[in-house]
């Protein structure tokens, strides 16, 4: 008999153990074992060779332009260069001053530019372009240098990333008669138009989605009837339809000498959908908060305006970061749909890319790519939102 | 009623109730509540589950909104006005059952909260008065853990010092060691009755007798949706007048 404190017993056994147990503890878990393991490797293997001796790459680095930046002329390719060195140095700074989640984006943005850097080099784009890739990845390295502990800088970051977007925007669209002719978003394609959707997207469909949430909450007849009604009209009708009215019958309505640019038009209807997704987990969030919770911040003195802002809905919102995030995953691959109404996003380019004759038959190649940069995408918002809820202690405080 | 109703500017107690009554749909659950209380008197209200205890107490402070007859705080009558009712509100601190602190915010954040938001007051000074209050109910090297952190007696002292944060001149306590582990109970206990000592106006729904005696000028008994019994601590427990206060006593006291 022993008493007093013990270590744990030791369950582990080492990895030979953990095989046995896992992978061999049966004769039919071995014959599983060994005939996944054959049908595996040789998909492997098969998938390895042809990646290196068959695929012809060269369709991708051919037409490198063409999928980061679509038909953007290349004279003026400088202000997204330009454009993303603001964005680098902001999410450098950020991931510096808040870490965690800011920390896998800014890291994500510097080495996304570092690996386009690399192909821009070998591809048509040449060294210069490669040069200010670098220099992007740079610039976030030491923004993230210079922002460690500086959390004074808070305040001014905020209103950086605020002014920045609009900024970037502008930049990217010029204004005719200066130094940056006017691009239309006509010409806008690729890495780059996919970019904008989504980020703009998720951006304005959050904050949209919220008010909705508070809204179909709302003590206020008329403002609940709305919501609710909002809500579930745009949840029942699908994307592609937000699109083609977005593209063919707003423009009905307006008067004839109002023109909403066409990428502008998409983004609002991507935001207006996405926004009634965000408003149902938001509302899930909210009421999954105790009534305990509003009758203590009103025994405190607190107002409506006031018990949401700083009691109800930090913790609301912290409870949904997963469906949200997997709905801004969503959102991202959505974008692609954008090629129904004729614009040309990283997927609209691939096929524009594959109907170039030389380049018949490299379907495999071209899609391998896009598949690659979208999970790149996608899992670096995951990665980002496993980081938020761990430093925000969701599930465990 | 007419000729029945009280000028609220006349009313010379800090807490005065009149005919307070309260339906849950069909349910008659206030009948007609008579109470007034004089500023620093420390009032016990006790009583079965189901009494309409809590939900008087919830009245006071307008969780709950009373049908009939008249609620007037420090003067001020609780109707639909809303800014009445932030006024009152401000002047009355209440500590919950259940504790309700925020459990996104560590326990300073929880005492700073209202003082930064309401009273606008700058983060520093807000960050001091809550540090203040921390040490005053005894777990100021708690104020940066968050309340999953901490046992249920020290999220009930944060509740109190986050109550206080306002620096009401009336605290309504709602079974405030009813939720606890008997071990923590002596500590809420104590910071109440250190709180009764230092002269704040107390309305307290508890079973505590023990503490009820040591520290209520009054003590008032519930039962469905009336009073039927009030008096000082020594003539409830000696001499209760009425069987159902008697018989409710025996049964708690045992």
């Amino acid at each position: 008999m022993t008493t007093g404190i013990l270590p744990p017993p030791d369950e582990t056994g080492g990895a030979i153990a953990w095989l046995r147990r896992n992978l061999f503890a049966t004769w039919y878990d071995t014959l599983l074992t060994v005939v996944l393991v054959v049908v595996l490797g040789a998909f492997a293997i098969g998938a390895a060779q042809w990646a290196v001796t068959e695929a012809r790459w060269g369709v991708v680095i051919t037409n490198l332009r063409l999928f980061l930046i679509g038909q953007y002329p290349f004279e003026e390719a400088w202000r997204i260069w330009l454009g993303l060195t603001i964005l680098s140095a902001l999410a450098g700074l950020s991931a510096g001053i808040y870490g965690g989640a800011v920390r896998t984006l800014g890291t994500w943005l510097a080495a996304g530019q570092a690996i386009l850097a690399g192909l821009a080099f070998v591809s048509a784009l040449g060294p210069i372009v490669a040069l200010a890739l670098v220099f992007n990845s740079a610039v976030a390295a030491l923004g993230f240098i210079l922002g460690l502990r500086r959390s004074a800088w808070r305040n001014g970051l905020a209103v950086g990333w605020l002014v920045s977007l609009p900024v970037v925007f502008l930049l990217l669209s010029g204004i005719s008669g200066t130094v940056i002719p006017e691009v239309g978003t006509n010409v806008w394609g690729g890495l780059l138009l996919t970019f904008v959707l989504a980020t703009v997207g998720i951006v304005l469909a959050f904050p949209l989605g919220v008010l909705l949430a508070l809204g179909r909450r709302s003590g206020l007849p008329a403002i609940r009837v709305l919501s609710t009604a909002y809500i579930e009209l745009i949840r029942g009708v699908p994307l592609v339809t937000i699109l083609f009215m977005a593209d063919l019958i707003l423009p009905l309505f307006l008067p004839g000498d109002v023109r909403i640019d066409r990428v502008i038009r998409a983004t609002g209807g991507i935001v207006l959908f996405s926004a009634a997704y965000v408003a149902e987990n938001v509302r899930g969030g909210l009421q999954a908060i105790p009534t305990g919770q509003v009758e203590a911040a009103q025994a405190l003195g607190l107002n409506a305006f006031q018990s949401n802002l700083f009691v109800v809905l930090p913790q609301a919102l912290r409870a949904v970061i997963p469906a949200n995030v997997g709905l801004f995953i969503s959102l991202l691959k959505d974008t692609t749909l954008v090629v129904i109404i004729g614009l040309l996003e990283l997927l609209g380019i691939g096929r524009a890319v594959l109907a170039q004759p030389q380049w018949l038959g490299a379907q495999l190649e071209v899609y391998v790519f896009i598949a690659i940069v979208f999970f790149v995408l996608c899992y670096t918002l995951s990665q980002a939102s496993y980081r938020l809820e761990a430093s925000l202690g969701v599930g465990s405080r | 009623m007419g000729s029945d109703q009280i000028d609220p500017a006349e009313a010379s107690d800090i807490i005065v109730c009149h005919d307070v009554h309260k339906w849950f749909g069909q349910a008659h659950v206030l009948r007609g509540i008579d109470l007034s209380v004089r500023t620093g008197e420390v009032v016990v209200i006790f009583g079965a589950s189901g009494s309409g205890k809590s939900t008087f107490l919830r009245t006071i402070n307008r969780l709950e909104v009373h049908q009939r007859g008249q609620i007037i705080v420090d003067g001020i009558e609780l109707t639909n006005d809303i800014r009445n009712i932030a006024q009152v509100r401000s002047e009355i601190g209440m500590v919950f059952q259940q504790f309700n602190l925020f459990p996104h915010l560590t326990a300073l954040q929880n005492v700073s909260l209202a003082p930064r938001r309401v009273r606008k007051m700058p983060q520093p000074r807000a960050e001091e008065a809550g540090m203040e209050l921390l040490r005053r109910v005894g777990i100021p090297e708690q104020a940066r853990k968050y309340p999953a952190q901490m046992s249920g007696g020290q999220q009930q002292r944060v509740a109190i010092a986050r109550a206080l944060a306002m620096e009401p001149k009336i605290m309504l306590f709602d079974e405030p060691t009813s939720a606890l582990d008997p071990e923590m109970i002596s500590e809420v206990l104590d910071v109440m009755r250190q709180l009764a000592g230092s002269g704040m106006t107390m309305l307290c729904v508890t079973h505590e007798m023990g503490f009820a005696r040591a520290a209520a000028d009054r003590m008032v008994f519930f039962d469905e949706g009336i009073i039927v019994e009030e008096g000082s601590p020594e003539r409830i427990f000696e001499a209760p007048e009425q069987d159902r206060t008697r018989r409710f006593l025996s049964q708690i006291l045992h």
